[in-house]
């Protein structure tokens, strides 16, 4: 299984990146929309874990972009602006029910991604 | 409650707060203000008319009282005069139509008596007294044949002026008389005195035909203010009465003088001419003045009922309104304190959303780098595993979640500024509210139950109302208990579109003379520690918002508890919330 991670935040990415690979997930970060681009053109991800708000791109836009150059990709969406309330707003809105709010626990995380996975 | 309270307006306990927004009036001035220049204004031309009313009615009674006295003076000194005069003239004519021959003939003179007696009252004898002043005939009751009046004063006079009238006087008779003596020249150089003797009973009896009324007397006194006939209330004749004497003067005068005891009295007086006799007419003024003191009552009953009437009307209308001015003003504060209140709230959620957003990414990454740390003792063989340095990271780990619930609370708070109609789990809400005041609760060892029925519907209602609802209602219950105290929450369904929410707490309670004010704007008891007395009021707005009622039991030293009745769905039209049944 491989994802890539998505953040502005370099510090947040590329730790949590090393802690999911310490669980047997292959992840890989890019800290802008552009070098997460440039990432799906040389590797197949199975599933991406996305920032909703990041500089010059949103988090749905770089969905609708990866989706159009790899269509079986999966999504989820982490935030630092919101609550349950948010959580369920924003699954309305982009359309995945894989919406999580910072600070999060990586268990919950692996949970989200390999139940998205399996689906 | 007393009828003072009943009456008094409500601004009248109206004290300044403290807070940025105040009254543009000083209400309790205005209305004094308003009062006193009202008042003057409209009572002080109805006292300068009633005052003239009263000046020109009173002078016009007492005019008109002396006029009627020295009316009734002038005639009856008229009468006095004529008696007297008449009986001059009878003297004076027996004089002229007799000779002196036959004056001194007794029995002629009886016969002249006799017919004066027919024609003319009064007269108790006749005496013919030579030029020595000898008696020389005499005819009447008493034997005063040759006496000699030479050297009696009025024999003098008498020679002088050719007439006298005498004071009354008591003589040889001992009885009250007057005499009437006509000098008559003779051919011969020498002259006779013809004299005459009046009895003065026939004074009295004329003075007591007057009608003076209950306290009236008519008398005459002499020129030395010795009475002459009998008074009924100065005494009997030959008494000096205590009256001043008045001055001379040809016509009737009236003028006011008081008795002994300080009565006042109105004297009219008249000087009888060419007699030595003053008449005077005494009555009370009091008496006389009567009609006026009934009048008078009358006017003074006119002024004070109406100025009471102006007065009430004027207090009733400057309250009126005073009291709108104040009720607008007051509205006027609350908005401005209402918009601050919202202003503020809205930038308190739009801070805590930044903050929390700002503070979510850091947090974040805290979490991460923490979890990292956990990661290599726990995965990694070659690291040696100190369970010690473990428990360290969880406890970084337990932080970072217990910051994160917390700044989620925040968001969601703020979020929910705007109205908006949702699903909520009662149980939820109450939770979150207390979240907030937790700590409070544990610092001040506050015990808090919360007792929520099972089989309570989801409402749809706004969250964020009811939220602020119940922050009001928990905030206020922890002001008003001592450390130490209990906070019930309990919430049941009330009917089968209703919901009920009970807040107590066994704090200082509120007075019964508070409570029934306690909803209204800027009613405060912690004005002085900087209460803006709207909590309540607000509260009540937003339950009202929501469909809903509120209402308080409270008991002083025993707690305060508050019943919310909220219906399970609020509808909303055209931008009013207002609910289908409960409310």
């Amino acid at each position: 299984m491989r994802v890539l991670l998505v953040d502005d935040e370099r510090e947040l990415v590329s730790t949590m990146a090393e802690r999911l690979s310490f669980r047997g997930i292959d992840a890989e970060w890019a800290c802008t929309c552009d070098d997460a681009l440039k990432r799906v053109e040389s590797t197949i991800f199975d599933l991406a874990v996305l920032d909703v708000k990041m500089p010059k791109m949103s988090g749905l836009e770089l969905k609708r972009k990866l989706q159009a150059k790899c269509p079986g990709m999966k999504f989820i969406f982490m935030t630092g602006h919101g609550s349950k309330d948010d959580f369920e707003a924003g699954s309305a809105e982009t359309g995945s029910e894989y919406y999580l709010v910072k600070p999060i626990r990586i268990e919950a995380l692996i949970d989200k991604i390999k139940d998205a996975c399996t689906k | 409650m007393s009828i003072s309270a009943k009456l008094k307006p409500a601004f009248w306990d109206y004290q300044e707060g403290t807070g940025p927004f105040k009254h543009l009036f000083n209400f309790r001035r205005i209305w004094k203000l308003t009062v006193a220049l009202t008042g003057v204004v409209t009572l002080m031309p109805l006292t300068f008319m009633a005052f003239i009313d009263y000046s020109v009615t009173r002078n016009a009674i007492k005019s008109e009282n002396v006029l009627r006295m020295a009316r009734v003076v002038s005639n009856t000194s008229s009468a006095i005069s004529f008696f007297l005069g008449e009986r001059k003239s009878a003297v004076d004519f027996i004089t002229h139509e007799n000779a002196f021959e036959d004056l001194k003939d007794p029995l002629r003179l009886a016969a002249i008596l006799k017919n004066l007696q027919k024609a003319f009252s009064g007269f108790q004898d006749l005496g013919v007294i030579d030029s020595s002043g000898r008696q020389r005939t005499y005819v009447g009751p008493y034997e005063l044949e040759n006496i000699d009046y030479s050297n009696q004063a009025w024999f003098r006079e008498v020679l002088g002026r050719g007439v006298y009238i005498s004071d009354v006087f008591l003589g040889f008779r001992r009885v009250p008389h007057l005499v009437i003596v006509v000098k008559h020249d003779l051919p011969d150089g020498s002259f006779y005195l013809l004299r005459a003797t009046i009895d003065t009973g026939q004074f009295s009896k004329l003075l007591s035909g007057l009608e003076l009324g209950g306290h009236g007397d008519a008398f005459l006194v002499n020129r030395n203010g010795v009475l002459q006939t009998p008074s009924r209330f100065f005494g009997n004749v030959f008494k000096k009465i205590h009256l001043t004497l008045p001055e001379y003067s040809p016509n009737a005068q009236v003028f006011e003088d008081q008795s002994i005891k300080g009565v006042p009295l109105t004297v009219g007086y008249a000087y009888i001419a060419n007699t030595p006799f003053i008449l005077i007419i005494v009555k009370h003024t009091d008496e006389l003045m009567k009609h006026w003191y009934q009048t008078r009552k009358k006017l003074l009953w006119f002024l004070l009922v109406s100025m009471a009437t102006i007065l009430l009307v004027i207090l009733g209308v400057a309250s009126y309104l005073v009291n709108k001015i104040y009720v607008a003003d007051e509205r006027r504060v609350m908005a401005l304190h209402q918009v601050e209140y919202t202003n503020k709230l809205a930038s308190i959620g739009r801070l805590a959303a930044g903050v929390a957003h700002e503070i979510n990414n850091p947090l974040a990454i805290i979490n991460e780098k923490a979890g990292l740390i956990r990661d290599i003792f726990t995965f990694k063989k070659e690291e040696v595993s100190d369970e010690k340095l473990i428990g360290l990271v969880d406890s970084i780990l337990s932080s970072v979640e217990r910051c994160g619930t917390i700044t989620k609370r925040l968001l969601g708070f703020a979020r929910h500024m705007d109205v908006s109609i949702q699903p909520i789990d009662l149980k939820e809400v109450i939770d979150e509210v207390l979240g907030f005041l937790g700590k409070e609760a544990e610092y001040r060892s506050i015990t808090v139950d919360v007792e929520v029925a099972d089989g309570i519907p989801k409402l749809r209602s706004d969250r964020g109302k009811l939220q602020q609802i119940l922050l009001n209602l928990v905030n206020n219950a922890f002001q008003a208990m001592a450390d130490g105290g209990h906070l019930r929450i309990k919430a049941y369904r009330y009917s089968a579109d209703s919901v009920l929410i009970k807040v107590s707490d066994d704090g200082c309670g509120i007075p019964e003379s508070d409570l029934k004010r306690i909803f209204e704007p800027f009613f405060s008891t912690k004005k002085k520690k900087g209460g803006t007395g709207l909590g309540l009021s607000i509260t009540y707005g937003l339950v009202k918002k929501l469909g809903g009622k509120i209402n308080v039991q409270s008991a002083v030293g025993k707690g305060t508890t508050f019943t919310i009745i909220l219906p399970l769905k609020l509808q909303q039209k055209r931008g009013l919330a207002h609910a289908s049944s409960v409310s």
